[in-house]
């Protein structure tokens, strides 16, 4: 390329460097100059030349958008079908419902939209753009900063909001003044001759810049956090410890470099458990309204103390969350041999069905009778027999008639198998059913401190009263704060650059000999500047306040 | 008064807010014909645009002069606009008994984030109203909100329940305030987005929309729509943040790719789209504000089909 066009570049480059720099495709830049077309002057693009190509594409904002708006796209999907990671349930449903839809989605990674290639790859493109196109941004925004305003224009009449007026005083003061009034206007000024140049706003760009930066600090955090966290779940029944370590877990999701030091070893324990309940009158239905777990935990080291745990109001223990996720009835049952000795006993946690807590739950006795027993049971807390003989509990309280109904079922319930089994479900496929209504005895039906017979001599089992459980959800995630901190710069910078007008202004003064000076006044916006006019105008009145008595030509 | 006349008498309120509506509408679109068909009317396109950039740098616009609207109101558009107000207080009205008559918050279930929302659109036409002429978008905003209303009270009515615990928080008012908020200048944004569209075509030659004669110029429903939609983009960030702020308190995780979560972030990025196109050559203009209207068509849908069809952790549509 000729050498005349670039330093005409560089020149304009000078006068433009207090401007915010922007890719070349920016509304705001000087359109490229035309390629020259003939093959001669085509230039010779070595491997250097392609990547620098390659970078100002894909810094361009152009590709910006484009990106952006495949993002929207792209994370449709992961909103159309069930996600594995928001919604495990609902992929196997799914899968269950359309076999071949699934192989097909699958292979696509659309139930993993947010963590699948093709989505990763849009947002670290668009996030590898974002960071070629703010430090370059940045480092001249810094020496932006440092910048004196442009030179006042010869002649300001065309420009917003051009005023003029006279004032009986010298141009010497009148520029003084007018250096005061911007300056107490939040202005940077500069003096050229008989005139002040000034320009403020250069927060704008800052607000921009801060606003781009903290959305690559969202994305580290987020990843940082998500890599070296965890999240685990626990049903803790009433009255018994859980203590803090991976086996202790019902369920848990370690992140890519979690490693067991980080699970700090508290204790929690759950006292009691309140819920309370508003009846609809017109549906019958109770609607919860407050559900409080009373615990106790302790920090390693400590004593036990006690503390309340409710939804949306999570507890902190050593660096991890606790979150109340569930409750419900836990009924104690003892299931004795023949001859007396203990088989099973304690409590098991009965899943609610419904907002009456008529619960679900399974009891499974492998040892100590003559074959393995599974007893598939439902907990009614405040039971009513319906027309065809089943039950349903009519509201979610507890009391003395509070029903525990039992299908037993023998058989190998396939526990040493070695595959870990669901503590909530019962596979009856393999088993035989001898007490329920597919067999020749009556399902069991037992009030606190009854005790019924197991068919074929086997035992007998208690029901021996009931316990509250909750099923909490612990949270482990190191960069939360730092989350937090990049949301609000987002924030904040986009308010900033979004509403604070950069401009510039002049104000020229031009002494005509006679003991009056004429003062004229005009600004520039840098971008959408709506309230200009009315600022130069402002600007004018002050000055001519300032310079009273006032002579407004 | 009891919980169930209290609600009765707001629902009541509502039907009648969504009645004055319906009339402001019809007394908006007479006013609308009578301007396609007032051949005599001889003024231009209140060519009160921007004496637009050149090249290079943006020497932008002298501000757009306040009124860009016929310069006589007619008779009948001040009706239209006077029923809008009358609509909205009684709007409001409905929207403060069904509050006294839940003792909350009133936008805690489907119906009333619906009666919140068109409030809040009503309101913000209105409110922008006082600072720019904004009344030959009356058609659209009393149009689409009596659509809505009528819309909510037939099919998304619930009586007035408690707050389940999962919803008992301080942020449930500010989260879903803001986002109707949000979503109340998205929808002027976009009425603006439309009627910019139209006029460029009217501008480029095309005949037959003779209504848009007493509209801005193309580049001055441009501007406007700008400014509207980045207010509502700010709103709609800080929706965005607080809703990870609430979810990380009631379910232990600031972000989890919930469906409604997902669309919010949509809703999000096709702005900040928006927002870059407005700043790219050969975006500025019509493309942007397809990119505005896709927005707001998107804000739409995540409350009507997202809500209603889409299973997720949010549903507080409030429906069996
Ligand atoms: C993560 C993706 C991005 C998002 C969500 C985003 C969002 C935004 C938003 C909301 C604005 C307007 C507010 C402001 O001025 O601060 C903006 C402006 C801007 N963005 Fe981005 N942006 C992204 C990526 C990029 C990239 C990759 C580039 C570089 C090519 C870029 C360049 C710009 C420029 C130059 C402006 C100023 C526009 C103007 O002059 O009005 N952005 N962006």
């Amino acid at each position: 390329m000729a050498s005349a066009p670039r330093s005409e570049k560089a020149a304009k480059r000078a006068a433009r460097s207090s401007d915010p720099l922007r890719p070349s495709d920016h509304i705001d830049s000087a359109p490229e100059p035309p390629e020259p077309a003939d093959g001669i002057a085509q230039p010779r693009l070595g491997a250097a030349g392609y990547l620098r190509f390659f970078w100002r594409q894909l810094t361009s904002m152009r590709t910006a958008l484009v990106l952006l708006l495949l993002l929207a796209l792209a994370a449709v999907p992961g909103s159309l079908v069930p996600q594995r990671s928001s919604d495990p349930n609902g992929v196997l449903q799914y899968e269950r419902d359309n076999p071949d839809a699934f192989k097909v989605l699958d292979g696509l990674g659309i139930f993993s939209t947010f963590s699948s290639p093709w989505f990763s790859a849009i947002y670290l493109l668009l996030f590898i753009s974002l960071v070629g196109c703010i430090l370059p941004r940045t480092k001249h925004h810094l020496d932006a900063l440092r910048a004196r305003p442009p030179k006042t224009p010869a002649r300001l009449a065309r420009l917003v909001g051009y005023t003029e007026q006279t004032a009986r005083t010298d141009a010497e003061t009148a520029v003084a003044e007018a250096r005061a009034v911007l300056r107490g206007a939040g202005y940077r000024v500069e003096r050229y001759a008989d005139s002040i140049s000034a320009e403020r706003g250069y927060l704008r760009e800052t607000g921009n810049l801060i606003f781009h930066t903290a959305l690559v600090g969202v994305l580290v955090a987020v990843g940082v956090g998500s890599g070296f966290g965890y999240s685990g779940q626990r049903v803790i029944i009433q009255d018994t410890a859980f203590t803090n370590s991976l086996a202790s877990y019902d369920s848990f999701n370690p992140g890519r470099f979690f490693s067991d030091d980080a699970l700090e070893p508290f204790s929690v324990r759950l006292d009691d458990f309140e819920g309370s309940y508003q009846l609809d009158p017109k549906s019958g239905a109770y609607q919860p309204i407050d559900f409080t777990a009373h615990l106790s935990t302790r920090e390693p080291g400590g004593d036990w103390t006690d503390a309340d745990l409710k939804v949306n109001s999570p507890l902190e223990l050593g660096g991890t969350k606790m979150y109340l996720l569930s409750n419900g009835f836990a009924p104690v049952v003892t299931v004795r041999d023949p001859d007396g000795a203990v088989a099973f006993s304690g409590p098991v946690a009965f899943i609610p069905q419904d907002n009456n807590l008529r619960s679900l739950g399974v009891i499974k006795v492998p040892d100590g009778l003559d074959e393995q027993l599974g007893l598939l049971g439902f907990f009614y807390p405040d039971p009513m027999e319906l027309a065809d003989g089943t039950y349903t509990s009519v509201s979610p309280y507890p009391g003395d008639s509070s029903l525990l109904t039992l299908t037993v079922y023998t058989g190998d319930l396939g526990l040493d198998a070695g595959v870990s089994v669901n503590a909530y479900s019962l596979d009856v496929d393999e088993l035989t059913q001898i007490a329920g209504p597919k067999a020749d005895a009556p399902a069991l039906e037992l009030t606190q401190g009854q005790t019924a017979e197991l068919p074929d001599g086997l035992g007998t089992i208690e029901f021996d009263g009931y316990q509250r459980f909750v099923g909490v959800e612990f949270h482990h995630d190191p960069t939360e704060g730092w989350v937090l901190v990049f949301a609000l710069l987002i924030l904040g910078g986009l308010l900033v650059s979004l509403f604070v007008p950069r401009r510039r202004m002049w104000v020229k003064a031009t002494d005509d000999g006679t003991g009056t000076v004429r003062l004229e006044y005009a600004g520039l916006a840098r971008g959408e500047d709506p309230g200009l006019a009315a600022a130069v105008a402002e600007v004018a009145r002050k000055h001519a306040a300032r310079l009273a008595p006032p002579n407004v030509g | 008064m009891t919980t169930e006349t209290l609600a009765a008498y707001s629902l009541l309120a509502v039907y009648s807010a969504a009645a004055v509506y319906v009339l402001a509408f019809i007394a908006s679109v007479v006013d609308l014909s009578r301007r396609s068909s007032d051949a005599l009317a001889t003024q231009p396109a209140a060519s009160a645009s921007a004496a637009s950039s050149g090249s290079g740098t943006t020497v932008l616009a002298p501000p757009a002069p306040p009124s860009a609207a016929p310069p006589r109101s007619s008779r009948v558009a001040r009706i239209a606009f006077a029923l809008t107000v009358l609509g909205f207080a009684v709007h409001v009205l409905g929207l403060v008994l069904r509050g006294i008559a839940a003792s909350r918050t009133p936008w805690a279930n489907m119906f009333e984030f619906a009666v919140t929302g068109t409030a809040v659109i009503v309101g913000v036409y209105l409110a922008v109203n006082i600072f720019r002429n904004v009344r030959f978008l009356g058609a659209y905003i009393t149009g689409l909100v009596a659509l809505l209303l009528m819309l909510a009270t037939m099919n998304v009515y619930v009586d007035v329940v408690p707050l389940p615990p999962a919803l008992q928080s301080g942020w449930l008012v500010i989260h879903v305030f803001v986002a109707t908020l949000g979503t109340g200048f998205f929808a002027l944004g976009a009425g603006l987005s439309i009627a910019q569209l139209l006029q460029a075509r009217r501008e480029a030659g095309a005949t037959g929309m003779r209504f848009l004669r007493g509209f801005p110029a193309s580049d001055a429903l441009e501007n406007l729509a700008y400014r509207v939609n980045v207010i509502g983009f700010a709103f709609w960030t800080f929706t965005l943040i607080a809703g990870a702020i609430w979810a990380e308190h009631a379910w232990g995780r600031y972000w989890g790719w919930d469906t409604k979560e997902v669309w919010t972030f949509i809703i999000w990025v096709v702005y900040a789209g928006y927002i870059h196109a407005r700043a790219t050559r050969g975006w500025r203009g019509n493309p942007s504000a397809w990119l505005a209207i896709v927005g707001f068509s998107a804000v739409l849908f995540n409350f009507t089909v997202v809500n209603l069809f889409f299973k997720g952790l949010h549903a507080y549509s409030g429906l069996e």
